[in-house]
Order: structure tokens, then sequence, then C-alpha cells
């Protein structure tokens, strides 16, 4: 069961890395990576799961060592959180650099970019 | 963008964006007792100023929210989390949580975490400055025209 | 057991979503798509015990949603790809994935001897001190959990370790974050030498 999970998560990130380097699109190249950005955040956090365990929050008239006992791993989900807020920064960044080639050469084809350039 | 929407879009709007705003603030502020945190809670709170410029238009909504006001709370927010780790030196070290060495307060209650909150409140207040002025920034991008001369058409 | 079924059944909708982000003509279809993928994210780190990251998705997504939108609508572009190209590289990425699969399997993949603890066992260390022992590199993650109500008074310990364990990264992600906006920024910029040219002339 567990090995079918990670296989799961492993295609989406083939999936995501397929659109990255054999796409002409430069929409579906930026769709690729963010693709690629939930993926990874999705191995990240599969592997810190405990099978029956609670979220690490310690909830009213619970022992520290209780939560100790019985929670998910609490390291990965932070470095996931920041990870999903950088996500976004660069998705506002590859927007805008997908406004501004659209501008200069009228197209979002590559072929077409690299047959116009300059 | 440059014209807003309609005025059942205006006036929802109106009524909701306050609502949303709070929201993302509680949500940055209860941080360290409920889940959230102050990264959710500025994406909250710049969704509340995108729901603002989408639906009054770039021209009108410039009047509340305009770039050189974003970039200077960016900066802000930035500069004081860094404070608040220099701050640390006082008893210790880098990023000393100072105010729990004194008390830790009650777990569960707003008041405990020493500088938990404080920093959260701080990066909710950069990351909602940072999205609102690349919304911003996006929304104001004009093409003049396209390569080969055709005048574009206004989004 | 229930909890798996649910995660299976939720990573093969999201990879069909994926899919069709990724394989359809029209590109508004596929940003929307996107967005469907990106819930069902969502509501999986819901199950697997993370409420603070599904906050941050749901609002993230639709933000990202808004962003993609504006490019997109009224751009209708779709390309006409050569068909046996694509077909190679498609090929030739699916041998790189497999190949992936296999040598994380091989190296241990998810048993004792792997680098990658079994689905559901994570590798959480000593929470008692006093059987920590003193080499380095020991997994903290159960030091931690004990720690955080009791060192820094926050409930939630996924900000505890955010905010005053391991703070110093979040220092580093903010910085990170500036930095994208401001590229943002200087992208989008209207006014460059040339412009302040035309407006001196």
């Amino acid at each position: 069961m567990g090995i079918a999970i990670y296989v799961l998560a492993f295609a989406v990130l083939v999936v995501g890395l397929y659109a990255v380097v054999a796409k002409k699109n430069v929409v579906k190249i930026i769709v690729g990576l963010l693709v690629l950005d939930y993926a990874v955040n999705l191995l990240l956090v599969l592997i810190g799961y405990r099978s029956g365990g609670q979220a690490p929050i310690l909830e009213p008239g619970q022992t520290s060592a209780e939560l100790a006992a019985k929670a998910v791993d609490p390291l990965p989900q932070a470095m996931v959180l920041t990870s999903i807020v950088i996500g976004l920064g660069l998705t506002a960044l590859m927007v805008a650099m997908g406004l501004r080639l659209y501008e200069k050469y009228g197209t979002f084809d590559t072929n077409k970019i690299r047959s116009l350039r300059g | 963008m440059t014209t807003g929407m309609t005025p059942i879009v205006k006036n929802t709007a109106r009524l909701v964006s306050g609502f949303i705003a709070i929201f993302g603030i509680y949500i940055a502020m209860t941080g360290h007792v409920s889940p959230g945190g102050g990264f959710a809670g500025g994406v909250i709170l710049a969704a509340a100023a995108v729901l603002v410029v989408l639906a009054f238009g770039r021209d009108t909504a410039e009047q509340i929210i305009t770039e050189s006001r974003c970039h200077i709370y960016d900066a802000a927010g930035a500069g004081l989390f860094l404070l608040v780790a220099l701050c640390g030196y006082f008893t210790g070290g880098f990023f000393v949580n100072f105010i729990a060495r004194h008390s830790v307060g009650e777990v569960g209650h707003l008041a405990s975490g020493g500088t938990i909150i404080v920093s959260n409140l701080f990066i909710m207040v950069k990351v909602a400055a940072g999205l609102a002025g690349g919304f911003l920034a996006l929304a104001a991008f004009r093409r003049a025209n396209l390569p080969d001369g055709h005048p574009a058409e206004e989004l | 057991m229930g909890v798996e079924y649910l995660v299976i059944s939720l990573l093969v909708f999201m990879l069909i979503a994926v899919l069709i982000a990724v394989e359809a003509r029209d590109l508004l279809s596929s940003v929307i798509s996107l967005g469907a993928g990106g819930f069902a994210l969502s509501v999986l780190f819901l199950l697997l015990g993370a409420p603070d990251l599904a906050i941050t998705q749901v609002v993230v997504e639709v933000i990202a949603l808004v962003l993609l939108i504006r490019l997109v609508v009224t751009r209708r572009d779709t390309t006409s790809e050569t068909p046996r190209d694509a077909l190679r590289t498609g090929l030739v990425l699916l041998a790189g994935g497999v190949l992936l699969v296999g040598m994380f399997f091989a190296v241990g993949g998810t048993g004792a001897l792997g680098t990658v603890p079994p689905f559901g066992e994570p590798i959480m260390g000593e929470a008692d001190l006093a059987t920590l022992s003193k080499t380095p590199g020991q997994p903290v993650a159960a030091r931690y959990l004990t720690d955080a109500a009791g060192q820094t008074g926050a409930g939630n310990a996924v900000m505890a370790v955010l905010l005053d364990f391991r703070a110093y990264d979040t220092l580093g992600e903010a910085t990170v974050i500036f930095v994208s906006i401001l590229g943002a920024y200087a992208v989008l910029r209207r006014v460059g030498r040339r412009g302040h040219q035309e407006l001196a002339s």
C-alpha cells in the first residue's frame, strides 16, 4: 500500500518533468513547473506521515509526552510551508516573464520565438 | 483591468473584503495556537487586496492601494523581522526567543510563545504587501502595440 | 486503514487532473485543470495530518489561478506540435522516470535498509534527553515535539519549529520571497533607459 502511494507521487513528478522538457508552449512550461512544485511538496509530507497520527498541535489537556507519541512529524511540514509560499512568488515571476514574452514576440510558441529573435 | 465590474460585484466586494482582511489577520495572530501562521495569513490579506483591485478597477483602487505604499510595507516587514532576530542578542545569541526566556505563558492562550506572535505579524505584513504589490504591477502592465503594428486589445 | 484508500483515490484524481493540464490544447482549460489538481493536493494535506499546509495551499492556489488566468485569458494561442518530436521526448522521459523509481527502490526503498522509511512509520528519534546519544546527526523530531510547549509556550509545534527552533531558515525564506517579487517588478518595468531618452528629447 505504501509503495503504491510513493509510485503515484513519483508519477506526478515525472508528468511535471515531461511538461517542462518536451512542451513548446510557454504556458505549458509554466504549468509543468507548478506541477513539479506540487509533487515535491507532496513527497516531503508523505515521508513524514505516521499512520493513525494526529496533527502536531497540542490539544487542551494533553501533555507533551503524549503528543510526541502520537503526532506526525512536524519537520517536513515546516519545510513545505515555506516552500508553498516560495512557489507563489515563483509563479508571479514566471507570469511576469510570460507577459513580457508575449508583448515582444506576439506568440507563446517557442519555435516561432526562436525564429523571430531580435 | 482599469474599469471595474458590474455593481453587483462592486457591492459584494465592499461588504466582503473587510471580512477577508480581518480573517487573514486572525489566522496570522493565532498561529501559535491553531493551524495557520504568518504565511497563510499574509496570503489571505493579499487576496483581499486583489479582490478590491479586480472589482473596482485599478484607477479607483489606486486611492487606497498604491504600489509605492506596498513597497514601503514590504521592506518594513522584512526589516522589522530582522530587527526581532537581532534583538535576541540581548539574551544569548541570534534569533533567541528573548521573551520566552523571561516567562513562557500558558500554552493555548494568545499571550504565549514569546516572540512567535510578533514574528508572525511581521511576516504577515511582508508577504501581504509583497504579493499585493506584485499583483498591482502585473495589473498595470499594458501593451502599447503588438510587434507587427496591430493595436493591442485592453484586458 | 480507510485513510490510505482515500489518499490513493485522491492521488489518482490529482494525476488525471495534472495529465489533462499538461496535454490540453486550449490554454484556459489547462490552467483550470491545474487548479483542480491544486485543490486535490490541499485535501491530501489535510488527510495527511497537516492543517497549516492545507490552509496555505488553498489560498496560494487561488492567487496562482488569478495570476495564470490574467496571463492566458485573451491570448488563445495554441501551438501545433509535430507529433513525432513529442513522442520521442515523451518516451525518453518515461524511461528516465522508470529509472528514477527503480533507483529509489533499489537503494533500499522503504525498508529497514533504505533511505526512506516505510509509509506510516517516520524516523522520529528519541524523546528522552537521557537516552539521546551524544553523536551528532540524530533525528530531532521527537525532541522538538516534547520541547515545543515547555520551552517556547506555543501549542502549534510546526510554528515553534519554524519561528523558534529553526528561525534562521525562515529568515532565508523571507529573503527568497523578497527577491522573487523584486524580480517580477524588474521584469515589468515600463520605462528603461531608452524611455528616459525619449522623454527627455
